[in-house]
């Protein structure tokens, strides 16, 4: 392994841990905000239940979201300071954007929330939250940006006298096509996930016994987090079409790589849903397709054609040359890990699917008030989460190694970004490190998070004294304290 | 001023803020064992930065995501070679962020200690280790002809560093101690008021000896002078503690903190990294700086936000402004 391997192991191992837990804070952000002010708007008691309980769980969930964005920050400059001088000029301008606007919004207003109970106002209060999801928002607008732009680098020029990547056009980086269908996608995926999430939490406590008394509170959890999960899941699928036609047009080796397609076809391509064959996808010894659907995925006609991997590795060698050459890939080859590509697209597609999918059961079994008490309900319900957050994950891991050798397509090389000065063993530290760190936050994160829900949610008073809106001049200086 | 010259002040501001603010939370976070006897004291002291101390780390944040975006090869360099203090630092908050909330979760004494500790190593490790790798930017990196540096945890192992870091932890154990005496009432205040006492003279010693090695490097009279204002600040908080003027003695510490970091800023400057190698080689505000667009476009940006980041922050501040004592700790959870 050489630093450039170890390097892309740490950004992939950090970034897909840091992921799980953003969808649940853009989700259950908002879902906590909605919660109190429907409190706010009822005063009925259970809300306010359900605002502390699910407001607990996102505070467990925010903590590690928040730490392990911070190491986000640092990596570029760590390990890929020569892309980061490269690129810098384009690329630094949203991330510190994404700190002045999205940073400072989330983590202040949090902590507004988390100790504002009876001191501030109950509207302010409950302000405060749709502010934090406001800067989740915010935050994912910005990142995704930066990420587009690696997608399709648009709005720059190469500037010959420094050799880096100069920005000629904001408009441009921040409205990039790529990124106006991703950032519904993402956003909508969370939504979906924490749908899930209360699904899943709102399941699994009312088929305890013990819970029996709080039955028709955490049946309100499972309605509103499978509704949303099921809105949220077809608009996923929606985005997720739209998003594969750009980047046909911008990335057409990416869908290529998606499907395996080596022979370009000239309309009607079909769609494999499931191949098994040699690794590379090169031969292929059974499999069950659809016809004409991967025309339909990529064009949004089942009689486009769509470009094969072969013509598109001879059209790249003759536009960028015989270059990439790293330990990863051939020199000349510009194409990326195809069964890395083909199964992540495929595992996306699915398992964000059967989330939508299993959503739409919960609301059918729980209609007009009905109360289901099959045992295999809360084992099903919590699955859905896990299908939507991993269906995410490989949403991920799919556009990014879909993007290989490439670093900014067409622009530079992963192999060329990596920092020259950090030798293999100070890369492997900080793998090993990482790894063993977020291990560790994995285990106590996932037990904080079980034993909260297990327990329920807790009885809750009015922090505010005889349902006034304004906080008390005598109230307790700390209604939450650590 | 030109937009180079505005930024480079822009990120120091930035360096400033998040010391001054985050070096009070570091403090508390570092005196948890002294001035904390028993849990209800520690969550006392906890509770005192609870709201606050996240607001005040994304200050690293902006500061570190201008340093990317207004001068690219300065962030480039400082964190690619100096590699593993910087992953040392990050790994620090990283504890130290998740540990605040884990903490409370859990009434169980081997947990809370567990937490605890972790609260102590991830304030006292970055508190020392922005010292040492401010310290280290002004005497400089081996930066080459290519503007590279190569990684060494050699770098961060000299007198320099060292003397960076006794700064920073001694600033930040003095302000965190100050900090205390300011929002907590009974017997952690009065402890607090005494921790101050000694390191408030500590804190100004290491200034002033600070100062003396920057002096011997006979790099810029403002650098100097601006070490003196946070030397005098110190002496004048010292005062302040004693006769109880606790509000006082905080913007006291704050401003030595901002003096000694501005003080790392006004010795480099042109220079943002200067080379030890060849100082023909040195990084430079104007060689590393990004394009004026880029620049203009963050101008924009900064002087819409910033000023709207502290009036909010101002405000948070001003709604959690009351002292607590360990009366005001709920029982349980």
């Amino acid at each position: 392994m050489d630093v450039v391997d170890i390097a892309r192991l740490q950004f992939g191992a950090v970034t897909v841990f840091h992921f799980l837990f953003v969808p649940l804070t853009i989700g259950l952000s908002a879902v906590v905000a909605a919660f109190e002010t429907w409190w706010i708007l009822t005063r009925r008691p259970e809300l306010l239940r359900l605002t502390r309980f699910l407001g607990t769980l996102l505070l467990i969930n925010v903590a590690v979201g928040v730490v392990t964005g911070i190491v986000q920050e640092f990596q570029f400059g760590m390990n890929w300071s020569s892309y980061s001088r490269y690129v810098g000029d384009v690329f630094g301008a949203p991330l510190a954007l994404e700190a002045l606007l999205a940073f400072f919004l989330e983590s202040t207003f949090l902590g507004l929330w988390i100790f504002g109970w009876g001191r501030l106002p109950r509207a302010v209060h409950a302000a405060c939250m749709w502010v934090v999801h406001v800067g989740t928002l915010a935050s994912a607008w910005f990142i995704l940006a930066a990420n587009s732009w690696m997608q399709n680098p648009v709005g720059y020029r190469i500037d010959e006298q420094s050799d880096r990547a100069v920005l000629t056009d904001f408009g441009a980086v921040m409205l990039n096509p790529v990124q106006l269908v991703t950032f519904p996608h993402v956003v909508l995926a969370s939504y979906l996930a924490a749908g899930a999430f209360l699904v899943a939490v709102g399941t699994w406590l009312f088929t305890r016994k013990r819970f029996r008394a709080d039955r028709p509170m955490y049946l309100t959890l499972v309605r509103v987090g499978a509704s949303v999960a099921l809105v949220a899941g077809i608009g996923v699928a929606f985005s997720g079409d739209a998003q594969g036609k750009v980047m046909t047009e911008v990335q057409p080796m990416k869908m290529a790589a998606a499907e395996g397609l080596y022979e370009s076809r000239d309309g009607c391509a079909p769609f494999s849903v499931l191949t098994v064959g040699s690794l590379d996808g090169e031969r292929e010894r059974w499999s069950l397709t659809v016809p004409c659907l991967l025309s339909f995925l990529a064009t949004g006609s089942f009689d486009g054609s769509v470009q094969g991997i072969d013509d598109l590795r001879a059209q790249y060698r003759a536009t960028y040359g015989a270059d990439p050459a790293s330990t990863a890939y051939q020199t000349g080859d510009y194409v990326p890990t195809i069964p890395v590509t083909y199964w992540t697209f495929r595992l996306m597609i699915g398992l964000g699917m059967a989330a939508a999918a299993g959503s739409a059961v919960i609301v059918w079994v729980t209609r007009r008030g009905r109360v289901p008490t099959t045992r295999w309900l809360a084992p099903f319900a919590v699955a859905l989460p896990v299908a939507a957050v991993a269906g995410s994950s490989f949403g991920w891991i799919f556009t990014e190694v879909g993007r290989q050798p490439w670093v900014v397509f067409g622009v530079m090389t992963t192999d060329h970004g990596v920092s020259p000065g950090v030798d293999v063993t100070s890369a492997a530290i900080s793998l090993g490190v990482l790894t063993a760190v977020y291990a560790v936050l994995a285990v106590v994160e996932t037990a904080l998070i079980v034993r909260t829900v297990r327990a329920g949610a807790p009885p809750a008073t009015d922090p505010y004294d005889q349902g006034a809106d304004e906080p008390q001049d005598r109230g307790p200086v700390l209604t939450f304290a650590y | 001023m030109d937009l180079t010259t505005g930024w480079f002040v822009a990120v120091a501001v930035l360096w400033v803020g998040y010391l001054a603010l985050e070096g009070f939370d570091f403090g508390v976070g570092m005196l948890l064992p002294v001035l904390g006897r028993d849990d209800t004291d520690r969550r006392v002291l906890i509770n005192t930065i609870g709201p606050v101390w996240d607001g005040n780390e994304v200050w690293l944040l902006a500061a570190v995501g201008a340093m990317f975006a207004a001068f690219p090869g300065w962030y480039a360099t400082v964190l690619s070679s100096l590699y593993l203090p910087v992953l040392t630092i990050v790994i620090a908050l990283v504890v130290r962020g998740v540990a605040f909330e884990f903490r409370h979760r859990r009434d169980d004494r081997r947990w809370r200690a567990l937490w605890d500790a972790a609260i102590v190593a991830g304030s006292v490790v970055p508190a020392a280790g922005w010292g040492a790798i401010l310290a280290t930017l002004v005497a400089g990196l081996p930066v080459d002809a290519s503007g590279v540096a190569a990684a060494s945890v050699g770098l961060v192992l000299t007198p320099t560093a060292v003397l960076g870091a006794t700064v920073t932890v001694l600033l930040c154990l003095a302000h965190g101690a100050v900090f205390v005496s300011l929002k907590t009432s009974g017997d952690i205040r009065a402890r607090a008021r005494r921790v101050a006492g000694v390191m408030l003279p500590l804190a100004a010693t290491t200034v002033v000896v600070g100062a003396v090695a920057l002096a011997a490097s006979a790099r810029s009279g403002a650098s100097i002078a601006s070490m003196a204002v946070a030397a005098i600040a110190l002496a004048a908080a010292a005062v302040a503690v004693r006769r109880g003027r606790e509000g006082r003695a905080f913007a006291a510490t704050g401003l030595a903190i901002a003096g000694t970091v501005a003080a790392v800023f006004l010795a480099l400057f042109p220079d943002v990294v200067p080379s030890t190698l060849d100082p023909r080689w040195s990084l430079t505000a104007a060689g590393t700086a990004s394009s004026p667009y880029t620049l203009t476009i963050i101008t924009w940006a900064a002087l819409v936000l910033l000023p709207a980041v502290v009036a909010y922050q101002a405000w948070t501040y001003w709604v959690f402004r009351q002292r607590i004592g360990r009366h005001d700790i709920p029982v349980g959870h």
